[in-house]
């Protein structure tokens, strides 16, 4: 679980583009949208595309993703919970 | 009417008002080099950093024109904005193309989808500064100052707005050329004429 949200933190900021954000910056807790990350609503969709491309989860309802990526904490425990690969 | 002051971004470097005030390594690609011309220009936008390239080259280019004419968000002036150039989106839609064609690997990107289009670039402008403006984006084959001219003139002349920020931002993969100038009524540092833009460009 520690190695997957590593990678996710990684994955995170290489694919959104996140300048001047590292790896040890990024608490397990914190939130990825509004006052944490600040993350919008394009980067929403471009972590639906990833969880589908890297951990072969497709989101059926896109209302889902407000909770699985609510953190790295709940992100992490729902992929080890649905991933496919 | 009267060019209140231009900018040039091209070659690894980035002139106002035909002055140089950064310079970047002559080996570095666009990305580097615009990565480290907004560090050393101070321009504060966290959004920067996920926009294509047209739109960091056009951004870039406007904030500083409009940083030296002083332009403040909550001032909401009536600055039109009008680009021009001949590579449309084409550098950001190869890019998106390539994350669709394959069949068996086929995840497109949202945040690369959202720049497809060149005018986007001027939204990230107008959220920057607050313009609710006026704005135009234009595909010609060659820089066309006189396409330019009249029609930012017809804009200040009919009312439309105050200013025009106009000019050319072109990028395909690692040519890239921004050359814009803000056209007002008050006295600025050349008439505003097409010879005047043809000679700057």
């Amino acid at each position: 679980m520690e190695a997957l949200k590593e990678e996710l933190k990684n994955k995170i900021i290489e694919q959104l583009n996140l300048e001047d954000v590292s790896v040890d910056e990024i608490a397990d807790s914190d939130p990825l949208f509004g006052e944490g990350l600040g993350l919008d609503s394009i980067d929403a969709l471009e972590l639906i595309v990833m969880l589908d491309k890297d951990y072969g989860i497709k989101l059926s309802d896109p209302k889902e993703g407000k909770k699985i990526f609510e953190s790295i904490e709940t992100m992490a425990t729902y992929i080890t919970a649905n991933s496919s690969k | 009417m009267f060019i209140k002051s231009y900018c040039h971004i091209k070659n690894n470097a980035i002139l106002l008002n035909g002055e140089l005030i950064f310079k970047g390594q002559q080996e570095h690609s666009f990305k580097e080099f615009i990565k480290l011309a907004y560090k050393d220009l101070e321009t504060d936008y966290s959004k920067f950093f996920k926009m294509d390239n047209l739109s960091k080259l056009a951004f870039l280019g406007a904030d500083v024109l409009l940083k030296q004419e002083n332009v403040e968000p909550e001032n909401e002036e009536n600055i039109a904005l009008v680009f021009s150039n001949n590579a449309s989106s084409l550098d950001t839609d190869r890019k998106y193309q390539k994350s669709i064609e394959d069949n068996n690997n086929f995840y497109p990107s949202p945040a690369v989808f959202v720049y497809t289009l060149p005018n986007i670039c001027m939204g990230e402008i107008s959220i920057k500064h607050k313009l609710y403006s006026e704005n135009s984006f234009f595909i010609f084959e060659n820089f066309n100052p006189e396409y330019l001219y009249a029609y930012s003139e017809g804009l200040i002349k009919e009312n439309k707005a105050e200013k025009v920020l106009c000019g050319w931002v072109n990028v395909d993969k690692e040519e890239y050329t921004a050359f814009l100038y803000l056209v007002t009524k008050e006295k600025g540092i050349m008439p505003h004429t097409i010879k005047e833009i043809n000679s700057r460009f």
